[in-house]
């Protein structure tokens, strides 16, 4: 079997995914083919290059829809000839992407592949897409469906983590972004978003908010207690599935969640072969690629079996991981994940994550294998592992090492 | 002879009268639809015909709804494919009704005949269903009168297009307490919640209607227009869309899951709700014919529709003459008979309300006008009725006050002494026509019998609280309590329009004596380091509506060690329940006493409210490290009480099957979706719970022992209602 191999990773900024977000006024389309183009210029890439582009987005309707693989490939300088291929996992679309290309890859299904994905959360809604699990009766309750945050709010009930661990940790998180961009240490991955006469939209991610303390998360409200305690009343069917549970403990607030941001990102993943042709070194062998399925009304708690997956299948154990990236969809993913594998907080996002800089869903997966390669190599260290926790009960994970 | 009749006018307005013969209200049944049918067809075809008005022979109401034996009938009559049987009749009624909607019109919407449903009042069910099918409704302006679809609460839902054209009519929202809850309005409220179109003065309600026929209406319905959009949204626009997932949520939580016909009704409005009108009946139909098959469905229509009504009309009163009470005594001004008090002065009946001194008479008869103000300000009831009512009743310490009376009721305190002295007070008033019952819910009826020289004229009312609230009322016969008490008792239940079980007496009678395993089962596991919540939970999901430990919170704790201590005292070393006294007798001394002491198994803040469940607890009885599956929690609560009531079957406690399934839903609420108990072992298989029952024994001792009756059935592979079924309803 042919390896595959990471041979560049490129990012947007992330910006705010509100009205007054400094990409709002960018199209998904145009926002993915500066990611495109980067990878284009900065590697050489001419004519024919790629197999395709496999492009992740986890809305995909309106300008998102109608395959904004192929959209985005005619909107950037690429050849007519690569095609485009929009994928769905939710928030791990873009680490999908990565993996789907990795595996062609290995399986000798062409040499070369662009992978990554894109999300203007502020311009295409989340949810505006629909959801039957959310939606149909015969679905929903069936799976005792719940909204994430709820969920993210019945794995701090049940695996014991209070409002000041989840605060703690995205108090943390801040600190280590302002940290890491304070250092540069994105700079390698990090494209200025510029309008079509060369001017500078974005440069740096716009969501961040140094010097975040205990005291001012403190004062923000539990975005979840209302919709799980009075109207509709999720916590009524949350306790249906989890029946121990006395009372569901909502400690998720916008400050120790995720941000909703607007962003794209891309990997440019191949053979040895591609490397040799385009004269480019290889950075990272993708080591293993997994992705489960878990209980959908916890939802979020997809990283632990699917790390175990990923260890178990590549014969690893979890030492053998120097750094994970593990996506801060909510404080209560990333506390799950430590507690279950007994990992330390220092070898987890150690360059903050989604609670400071954003989760652009669709684009989220592909960015933090970016992240987690470009701090390997910044620390010399070998073996990564990125993970995220997906919608509707799903998981997905990715074991690199440096070459 | 035929329901439906039709009465051509001069004017070109034919009139269709619904009267079935023999009711007091009209029921449809097969082959109304097809008399109805042919009348449509008739007037459609005649030319002279210019419009039809649908309406009731009787006086005040429209229909009651649908004979439910049709549709057990319907099923049973399809042989080897009942869901055929089942979908292809309920495709028929809907050929009817749709027939009546469209009215003759082309499919561009042209020609057509104006059809209004007239109502003189309560429309119920398809009474329903057809005028939402009818262009335009017209309902007299009759305050008594219910409109609604109250499906939903014998365990289906509207299903001859009902669900479907609500929701087309109201949208999601509008429609679903009314198709949700089986929530009924009077008149008013029907049309200011968009059910009924027009609310007429009674004597002018054939006037109103015959006056729009002939004023050349259109009449396609929105949802037959090009364009036609659902109120509030359709699932997939963004209002509709967060609708639909709340619904979901909702009916989920509030149904705890445990109701299949409150998921289907929703199934059927998602997707009927995607897809043009006639693909929704279809839809509507399928949902339907599914929660017909379900046997949970006909297990609630058997208890709580058909025999429920057969136990109110006397399927178990004695040959006697009428027993209707005129004078009613009550001895004791407790909470018990100051309610007593209030539903039989309600019920039109004199009251004379007996405690020792005035003040605490009067306190009693003080709960009737509290009652009345609340209603008052509801605007439920008004200050005549209050006045009305209190005139009934007379407070006071004079037992000699009670002449007269054809009916004693005794609450005074559960002490067999005061009892008796009370008896003998009240029987020294009273000539010989007066019966004498007892509301104990502890002692034996045949024990306090001896206080009167007429053992015979003497029974148990049993009683629930609160009893203004509460449906059924339990009768104990002593062992010398003739026929004619019983009749008394029982027309005295039909006077206050409750529901009556007659049981023998033993030990706890029947409901204490299945709700107290259950109560206790629920203990012994708080004991074994059970997740409390996992406890009270598991039997809410079995459709509870408490919880066996929030049910001895209400109850109170030391009421349940007193009952411990006084069934202790009488089994000896029988005595099954050390486990649970262990915990009981640990609350009781550390003062946790339940809601009434402001701290129970759970906490409570200073207003009462409940909050979480006592620390305390945990700490004492540890969480176990693994925590049974919930199946299993379930199954120990269920065959804790189901058990039982096949032994009070077996010892004749309970004489007939169906008050076991009637008396336990409407007493505990025993998961009302099962049926009741002797149902719910019908749904599961005498077999598979005779199998079940040695896994319990074996693993949690003898209380779960399978009893001889139910082995022998479980052999033989026999269900209850095949076996008592069939005797219960020739008795």
């Amino acid at each position: 079997m042919t390896d595959a191999y990471i041979y560049d990773a490129v990012r947007s900024p992330r910006g705010k995914g509100r009205k007054d977000g400094a990409l709002h006024e960018v199209t998904s389309a145009r926002l993915s083919a500066h990611v495109l183009n980067a990878l284009r210029e900065r590697n050489g890439l001419d004519g024919h290059a790629v197999e395709d582009v496999i492009w992740g987005n986890a809305t995909q309707v309106m300008e998102q829809g109608g395959c904004l693989a192929r959209t985005a490939v005619l909107a950037s300088d690429l050849d007519e000839r690569i095609p485009g291929l929009s994928i769905n996992r939710f928030c791990a679309s873009g680490m999908e992407a990565v993996n789907l290309a990795a595996n062609q890859v290995r399986a000798g299904a062409g040499d070369g592949y662009i992978a990554g994905g894109v999300e203007m959360m502020g311009r295409v809604a989340m949810g505006s897409d629909g959801a039957a699990i959310a939606v149909d009766p015969s679905i929903a309750m069936k799976t005792y469906f719940v909204p994430q945050g709820i969920s993210a709010d019945i794995i701090a009930t049940e695996y014991g983590f209070s409002r000041d661990d989840a605060d703690a940790l995205a108090v943390e998180s801040q600190r280590r972004a302002a940290e890491a961009w304070g250092d540069r240490r994105f700079d390698r991955s990090i494209i200025e978003i510029r309008d079509q006469n060369g001017l500078s939209i974005l440069d740096h991610d716009e969501h961040m908010r140094p010097g975040t303390d205990m005291q001012s998360l403190g004062a923000l409200k539990p975005s979840f207690k209302e919709m799980g305690e009075v109207m509709p009343g999720f916590d009524a069917v949350a306790k249906l599935k989890y029946p121990h549970l006395e009372a569901i403990n909502h400690i998720h607030h916008a400050g120790n969640s995720s941000g909703i941001v607007d962003g794209a990102a891309g990997v440019l993943v191949g053979s040895k072969a591609f490397g040799e042709k385009w004269g480019l070194t290889p950075r990272a062998r993708v080591r293993q690629t997994t992705k489960i399925g878990t209980d959908p009304t916890i939802m979020l708690t997809g990283p632990v079996p699917a790390t175990e997956k990923a260890l178990k299948d590549s014969g690893m154990a979890i030492s053998d991981i120097d750094l994970f990236e593990v996506n801060e969809a909510f404080s209560a993913v990333v506390l799950r994940f430590m507690q279950a594998f007994d990992v330390d907080h220092s070898r987890v996002n150690v360059n903050g994550g989604a609670i400071a800089m954003g989760h652009p869903l669709g684009a989220s997966g592909a960015i933090i294998i970016g992240t987690l390669l470009d701090e390997l190599e910044r620390t010399g260290k070998g073996v990564g592992l990125a993970t995220l926790c997906v919608a509707s009960g799903m998981g997905a994970a990715t074991i690199i090492e440096r070459v | 002879m035929t329901d439906f009749t039709m009465e051509k006018g001069a004017d070109g307005v034919a009139i269709i009268t619904w009267d079935t013969a023999g009711k007091s209200m009209n029921v449809m049944n097969s082959q109304g639809f097809l008399d109805l049918e042919a009348l449509i067809d008739d007037a459609l075809a005649d030319d002279a015909v210019k419009g039809v008005i649908l309406t009731s022979g009787k006086e005040g109401s429209f229909a009651g709804g649908m004979d439910l034996n049709i549709i057990a009938k319907m099923r049973d009559d399809a042989g080897d494919e009942p869901a055929k049987g089942l979908f292809e009749g309920v495709m028929g009624m809907h050929a009817i009704l749709r027939k009546i909607e469209r009215a003759g019109m082309d499919d561009k919407n042209k020609g057509g005949k104006p059809i209004a449903a007239a109502l003189p009042g309560t429309a119920l069910g398809i009474g329903l269903e057809i005028p939402l099918a009818c262009h335009r409704i017209f309902a007299a302006d009759n305050a008594s009168a219910k409109i609604g679809l109250p499906e939903i609460m014998v365990g289906i839902f509207p299903g001859a297009g009902g669900t479907t054209r609500l929701v087309r009519k109201l949208g999601a929202m509008g429609a679903s307490p009314l198709l949700l809850e089986g929530k009924l309005n009077d008149p008013k409220k029907a049309k200011s919640a968009g059910v009924v179109d027009e609310v007429v003065p009674a004597d002018e309600l054939l006037d109103k209607a015959r006056e729009w026929v002939l004023s050349n209406p259109s009449i396609v319905k929105p949802w037959d227009e090009k364009g036609y959009k659902m109120p509030g949204g359709a699932p997939y626009h963004p209002a509709g869309f967060m609708t639909f997932v709340g619904a979901s949520a909702m009916v989920n939580g509030k149904t705890q899951g445990a109701f299949p016909a409150a998921k289907a009704l929703l199934s059927a409005v998602y997707e009927g709700a995607l897809v043009p009108f006639d693909t929704a009946l279809k839809i509507e139909a399928r949902w339907f014919t599914h929660v017909l098959m379900d046997p949970s469905s006909s297990a609630m229509i058997r208890s709580l529709f058909i025999n429920k009504e057969a136990l109110e009309k006397g399927a178990n009163r004695p040959d006697a003459p009428d027993q209707k009470v005129r004078k009613l005594g009550v001895l004791g001004a407790g909470m018990m008979g100051a309610g007593i008090t209030l539903v039989s002065a309600q019920a039109g009946m004199e009251v004379v309300l007996i405690d020792q001194s005035q003040e605490a008479a009067e306190r009693g008869k003080s709960y009737t006008a509290d009652y009345m103000d609340k209603g008052i300000k509801r605007g439920k009831a008004t200050e005549d009725k209050k006045a009305e009512m209190l005139d009934r009743i007379t407070a006071t310490t004079d037992y000699g006050a009670l002449k007269g009376c054809d009916l004693i009721i005794e609450a005074v305190f559960e002490d067999p002494g005061i009892k008796a002295e009370a008896t003998k007070k009240a029987l020294a008033e009273v000539d010989e026509n007066c019966i004498f019952a007892t509301n104990t819910s502890t002692l034996p009826i045949t024990d306090l019998a001896q206080a009167s020289d007429r053992p015979e004229d003497f029974i148990g009312i049993h009683f629930f609280s609160p009893v203004e609230k509460m449906y059924l009322v339990e009768i104990i016969k002593g062992q010398a309590t003739g026929p004619r008490a019983v009749a008394k008792a029982l027309d005295y239940v039909r006077q206050i329009r409750k529901t009556p079980i007659v049981v023998n007496d033993a030990r706890f009678f029947y409901c204490n004596r299945c709700i107290i395993p259950y109560i206790n089962e629920g203990i012994r596991m708080v004991a074994e380091g059970v997740a409390p919540a996992l406890i009270d939970n598991a039997a809410r999901q079995l459709g509870f509506p408490v919880g066996p430990l929030q049910l001895v919170d209400e109850t109170s704790i030391d009421l349940g060690a007193k009952i411990a201590r006084a069934t202790r005292a009488a089994m000896g070393d029988d005595y099954p329940d050390e486990a649970v006294d262990e915990v009981i007798f640990w609350m009781e001394g550390e003062g946790r006493l339940g809601r009434k002491a402001g701290a129970g198994f759970f906490d409570y803040d200073e207003k009462g409210k409940r909050q979480g469940y006592w620390p305390g607890l945990v700490e004492k009885y540890p969480r176990a490290e693994e925590q049974p599956d919930l199946i299993e929690v379930q199954h120990r609560l269920m065959f804790a009480q189901v058990l039982e009531a096949v032994r009070a079957f077996e010892d004749g406690v309970l004489e007939d099957i169906r008050e076991g399934d009637v008396g336990a839903i409407l007493a505990w609420g025993f998961a009302p979706w099962s049926g009741g108990p002797f149902s719910w072992l019908d749904i599961i298989g005498t077999p598979y719970a005779a199998e079940r029952c040695d896994q319990l024994t074996a693993r949690f001792g003898p209380r779960f022992t399978t009893p001889a009756l139910l082995r022998e059935m479980a052999d033989k592979g026999q269900g209850f209602y095949a076996r008592f079924g069939q005797e219960a309803q020739a008795a």
